[in-house]
């Protein structure tokens, strides 16, 4: 079988851009929770039924009509291999909950992975459209257009007073759910990071790491997204979510400024020790790479170090993650050969 | 700190939701927050909102699976009682069924019982009119206040108007 078009490349192609504050912000996106009205939530979805929500919504896809979108493909998660969906998984493409608990689960995805529409997950359509950097109101709009395009075909669940009807209460509503995955780098350094990210969740936002375990970040990459779908309208959940994101990135950059002013040659060292180690290391744990690759990235930004490309980092950050190792590799790769396998990615990523 | 499931391993996951000054934190194994399947192999997304979520509503209804009777939703079955168990609805209905005891619920999550937001087109007409209506009343009360009596009169006809259309469409 050969491998599908996603698992050939860590980088989807929309992160080749660069966009606005790409600096901070790795990247934007916005996530729409549907429902078609005739049937139940898929989780309680006969087989049956939910088979006939796929038709319906593949259907949509399959006639054309999302034709704005460029070439798409169209996936059913029966059909990958649980490589394959981790690899989906790892870039953002698809969530857990659908690699590995949906019944009936497909995925429509555009050439450009900027668009992953799930279908089957914990509602029977998840819109998702991803943009590099700060975007996050032009991601709105174009998966606004994309949610408008099905619902000539289909009837959504809706009623007046509750909005889009969602399978969890937490997504009632607008049903949309946007974020921005943040690199802190600097507010993690100078010991600002709890105070600024427990202000957040004051108004209405949620924190939290990407890639790393409860509340610590490996690699300091930081999603911060809103909580309420319910009694805002979705220009008001945007622009709160912008409005905080953009303080946020304004404390980042001043924080460092801060650090290069008053202690440079401790950073300077920090982030060209980091680049050695990955530039000769033998073995490299994932934890220790998020980690030293954060330090790089804040270095090449500051132009402390050689420069590379966002988009190397971004390859990079994605590509040493253990399902794209694997799925590259083959599965047999021991937990010790992985380690080393990522160390050599980087050694020669960075070489070249 | 250690598990709060099995109280033997460390806890590596944790979690704080604060919604509306509400605080809830769990502290849990990552072999627990496995064995609860929120996890698969390679990824920590972690644990999942659901599980908190019906820790609220076990709060809302301390009487739950007492004496009062079985709420149920008529088109998928599901009980309220279920529901408050797993955190998720069985189908669109349950809104309507459960409805009753949902504003304090949502008012708890989003701090909002009503939305305000997108309209599908196809619902969207009957609906856009009787936001326009809402909007005009207010404005009309605000003239009525500021004594701009002619104004609120041009409303007044205005609002008939577009409950006419909307009674007889």
């Amino acid at each position: 079988m050969t491998k599908p078009e996603f698992a050939k490349d860590a980088l989807s192609p929309w992160m080749k851009k660069d966009g606005p504050d790409s600096d901070v912000v790795l990247s934007s996106r916005i996530r729409i929770a549907r429902n078609l009205r005739a049937y139940p939530f898929p989780m309680l979805s006969t087989p049956a039924q939910s088979e006939e929500v796929v038709e319906q919504l593949l259907g949509v896809a399959e006639s054309g009509r999302l034709g704005g979108l460029g070439p798409i493909k169209t996936y059913q998660l029966s059909n990958l291999t649980e490589l394959e969906k981790l690899v989906l998984v790892e870039k953002h493409l698809i969530s857990p909950a659908l690699a590995s608990e949906s019944r009936n689960g497909a995925l429509i995805l555009s050439r450009n992975e900027d668009i992953s529409i799930m279908i089957n997950e914990e509602d029977h359509l998840r819109i998702q459209c991803l943009y590099p950097g700060f975007q996050i109101k032009e991601a709105w709009e174009y998966a606004s257009k994309i949610d408008d395009i099905f619902e000539e075909s289909v009837d959504f669940a809706f009623d007046e007073k509750h909005g889009y009807l969602t399978s969890c209460p937490t997504n009632v509503g607008t049903g949309i759910r946007a974020s921005v995955m943040m690199h802190l780098p600097a507010l993690v350094l100078t010991g600002q990071i709890n105070r600024i990210l427990s202000a957040v969740t004051q108004v209405g936002l949620a924190v939290r790491g990407i890639y790393g375990e409860g509340s610590e970040a490996t690699g300091n990459l930081f999603q911060v997204s809103n909580q309420i779908t319910l009694g805002q309208s979705e220009s008001e959940i945007i622009d709160n979510l912008h409005a905080v994101a953009h303080q946020i990135i304004g404390h980042e950059k001043a924080a460092r400024e801060r650090l290069m002013g008053e202690s440079r040659a401790r950073l300077e060292d920090r982030v060209k020790r980091s680049y050695g180690i990955l530039s000769y290391a033998g073995i490299m744990d994932s934890k220790e790479a998020a980690q030293r690759l954060s330090d790089v990235r804040l270095g090449v930004n500051l132009g402390l170090l050689p420069s590379l490309s966002q988009q190397t980092l971004n390859e990079l950050m994605v590509s040493t993650q253990p399902g794209f190792l694997q799925q590259k590799f083959g599965e047999a790769l021991s937990p010790e050969q992985r380690d080393m396998t990522r160390a050599e990615i980087i050694r020669s990523r960075l070489a070249t | 700190m250690l598990c709060q499931e099995c109280g033997k391993r460390q806890a590596t996951l944790h979690f704080t939701k604060i919604v509306n000054g509400e605080k809830a934190e769990l502290h849990i194994c990552e072999s627990c927050a496995r064995e609860r399947g929120e996890l698969i192999p390679g990824t920590s997304s972690g644990f999942s909102i659901h599980n908190l979520l019906s820790g609220l509503l076990d709060f809302e209804n301390p009487n739950a699976g007492a004496k009062a009777p079985v709420l149920r939703c008529e088109t998928c079955g599901m009980t309220y009682t279920q529901f408050s168990k797993i955190g998720r609805f069985g189908c669109s209905q349950c809104y309507k069924h459960f409805a009753d005891r949902l504003d304090p619920l949502l008012k708890r999550v989003h701090g909002n019982t009503v939305h305000v937001g997108k309209v599908p087109k196809r619902a969207g007409g009957k609906v856009k009119t009787k936001r326009e209506i809402e909007r005009l009343k207010k404005d009309m009360l605000g003239r009525i206040e500021r004594e701009d009596f002619e104004t609120a009169a041009q409303l007044r006809d205005r609002i008939r108007d577009l409950e006419k259309e909307i009674g007889g469409g």
